[in-house]
């Protein structure tokens, strides 16, 4: 038996975002449980350490791949480009910010510990395998180290009956969308007998398939399209949405819609554009149903919601709507503007959530309940800046000239009607004026509507220091980004391409 | 029962087993009401997935497929831990509750 084992080259610099954030998971477990309990906003503080670390090793990377060029690695399990590096950077930003705003909040609630800035840290991991997954099985293998440190997190309010329910639905589905996905894989890898993504692009360019003999690929496509939608959460896999959102602790409900967002949409582009560019008359129909009902009965649904944390889930799936629709114009044959459009959009969208997700974690008060628009009334006699800087977030989600939302919907739009897809252009666009109802409903109720009785004996809106250096960040970002889209919109035409 | 002793299994029966195993499993999912079935009807749809790698990698005599198959197992389990975790400290709150009892998020 003389046979050694071969090990893959290892492309170290490629992975060292990786393994800051993996050992800095592993000190904070380690040192929590032989250590004394630290001041809490410590533990926030190592992680925004990590994050940040990560943050500027990735821009090493970015100017390493500008003069390398991209490159696969590991045995071509990784595929490391500018595309993977710009959602790298968004994942370890939103990291950041969500610890941040998560301080306060377990101190508010006394839910001390180190373990959920720990299984931030796990999901992030996750996400960024998943963004840089060129193979499905590694693919897979983030997807679940993502999702089931949020079903952890979901159900992470220990005293409350709802975070529960919500990590229960939330596990339950979650686990029902990965076996579709898994089989989809299965079948995929049935057809072209590999589970690389690139080399599954490269099998499917060179295959001719007789009429009637490719419905194992077609049914590996169907099966991976249902396990993606219901990640990403578009209209009809929606319905976990609301509720795992409101019933989630706020922070992680703003972690669920960035990072969780961010990664799903990135591996679904990936997938769709790396392994299955030849089958594009196959699946961009499908994208684009989705894309329409989602944009639709999101922002139809959000309108009659009456909790805010409700209205936010399906204002989400609204935006998910407006991704995918960028999607549907990537899916079109020559098209360059539909993924830099896709990419601005999950970018910006996840500092705009999770801006918004601080601003009503602090408003819903102790005991996270006070999140229906009741909760917000008065708020801007009685915190004005922080009243202002709502306005800000709900102005960009609802497409305000001058704030980052409206450079993300342009841009989507703009690219759909690039690719002659007019009347996606304009339902969205109808959708989105609906949505407007929305987010002008919640700023009536924190600007114009009346105090009522029983308003003062509630709880007075505090607004912590971290709380404040999240928000000031994002509204900062949301309307630099606003005034000056430029260089993000460079950057993600930089990313726009896939290493194979 | 002598037509069964002849027959040989082909890799299309194996898959056969394994879409209908899924579909039980998706079944189970959505008409089931305790928290505890449902997952092990998502537990059977994992398995049923694993026995397609099988046959697939088996037919194209690639050890890819098969080797997939124990990164499966541990990702199923890891979901079990967790899974058991949220479903026995819901139960304690609340004994015997089931999938329609936990529906306070609703709207």
């Amino acid at each position: 038996m003389g046979t050694t084992m071969q090990y893959p080259s290892i492309d170290w610099l490629a992975v060292t975002p990786l393994i800051i954030l993996l050992a800095g998971m592993m000190v904070n477990l380690v040192l929590a449980a032989l250590t004394r309990p630290w001041p809490r906003a410590w533990y926030a503080l190592g992680t925004v350490e990590l994050a940040v670390a990560a943050v500027i090793v990735e821009m090493f990377l970015w100017h390493d791949i500008g003069r390398d060029g991209s490159r696969v690695v590991i045995n071509d399990a990784l595929s490391i480009d500018h595309f993977t590096v710009l959602c790298w950077i968004g994942i370890a930003g939103a990291l950041a910010l969500v610890s941040l705003s998560t301080a306060d909040y377990l101190r508010r609630e006394q839910l001390d510990g180190p373990e959920v800035y720990a299984l931030y840290i796990c999901a992030a991991i996750g996400a960024m395998i998943m963004t840089a997954a060129n193979d499905m099985v590694v693919l897979f293998l983030g997807l679940e180290t993502l999702s089931i440190a949020l079903y952890v997190l979901a159900a992470s309010h220990r005293r409350r009956s709802e975070s529960q329910e919500s990590g229960l639905k939330y596990f339950i589905l979650g686990g029902f969308a990965s076996a579709f996905l898994l089989y989809g894989i299965a079948l995929l890898y049935g057809s072209t007998g590999t589970t690389n993504i690139s080399e599954m692009g490269r099998v499917l360019s060179g295959q001719v398939f007789l009429k009637g003999d490719d419905a194992m690929l077609l049914a590996g496509i169907a099966l991976l399209l249902v396990g993606l939608a219901f990640k990403v959460a578009v209209v009809p896999f929606h319905f976990w949405t609301p509720d795992v959102y409101q019933g989630a602790p706020t922070p992680v409900t703003a972690f669920m819609a960035s990072v969780g967002k961010l990664a799903a949409f990135a591996t679904m582009t990936r997938i769709l554009l790396v392994a299955l560019p030849t089958r594009i008359e196959d699946w961009r129909p499908v994208v684009w149903v989705l894309a329409v009902l989602s944009v639709v009965v999101g922002s139809v649904m959000a309108v009659v919601q009456t909790d805010v944390k409700r209205m936010l889930a399906y204002s989400s799936i609204s935006h998910a709507g407006f991704i995918m629709i960028g999607i549907e114009a990537a899916g079109h044959v020559g098209d360059e503007d539909g993924l830099p459009s896709v990419l601005l959009y999950l970018i910006i969208y996840s500092v705009l959530v999770i801006g918004t997700f601080t601003v009503v974690s602090l408003v819903s008060r102790t005991g996270d309940a006070g999140s229906d628009l009741g909760s917000f009334r008065g708020l801007g006699r009685q915190r004005p800046a922080l009243a202002l800087a709502m306005t800000v977030f709900l102005l960009a989600q609802a497409g305000m000239p001058a704030t980052s939302g409206f450079i993300a919907k342009f841009g989507v739009i703009t690219s759909a009607a690039a690719n002659e897809s007019y009347a996606i252009a304009i339902i969205a666009m109808v959708a989105s004026v609906v949505a407007a109802v929305l987010y002008l409903r919640i700023m009536i109720s924190i600007w114009l509507n009346d105090a009522e009785a029983g308003d003062d004996a509630r709880e007075s809106v505090r607004v912590p220091f971290t709380a404040n250096v999240v928000i000031t960040l994002a509204t900062i970002f949301t309307l630099l980004v606003g005034v000056f889209p430029g260089w993000l919109i460079d950057a993600a035409r930089t990313a726009a391409s896939f290493a194979r | 029962m002598s037509f069964l002793a002849a027959a040989t299994p082909t890799t299309t029966w194996y898959l056969i087993l394994a879409a209908v195993l899924f579909g039980i499993g998706a079944v189970g999912v959505l008409v089931r009401r305790n928290p505890l079935v449902m997952f092990m009807c998502i537990e059977l749809m994992l398995n049923a997935v694993n026995l397609s790698f099988v046959a697939l990698a088996k037919k194209m005599g690639d050890i890819g497929g098969q080797t997939t198959v124990f990164f499966v197992m541990v990702v199923a389990a890891a979901e079990v831990v967790v899974g058991l975790g949220i479903i026995v400290s819901i139960m304690r709150r609340r004994p015997g509750a089931t999938a329609d009892d936990i529906s306070a998020l609703k709207g």
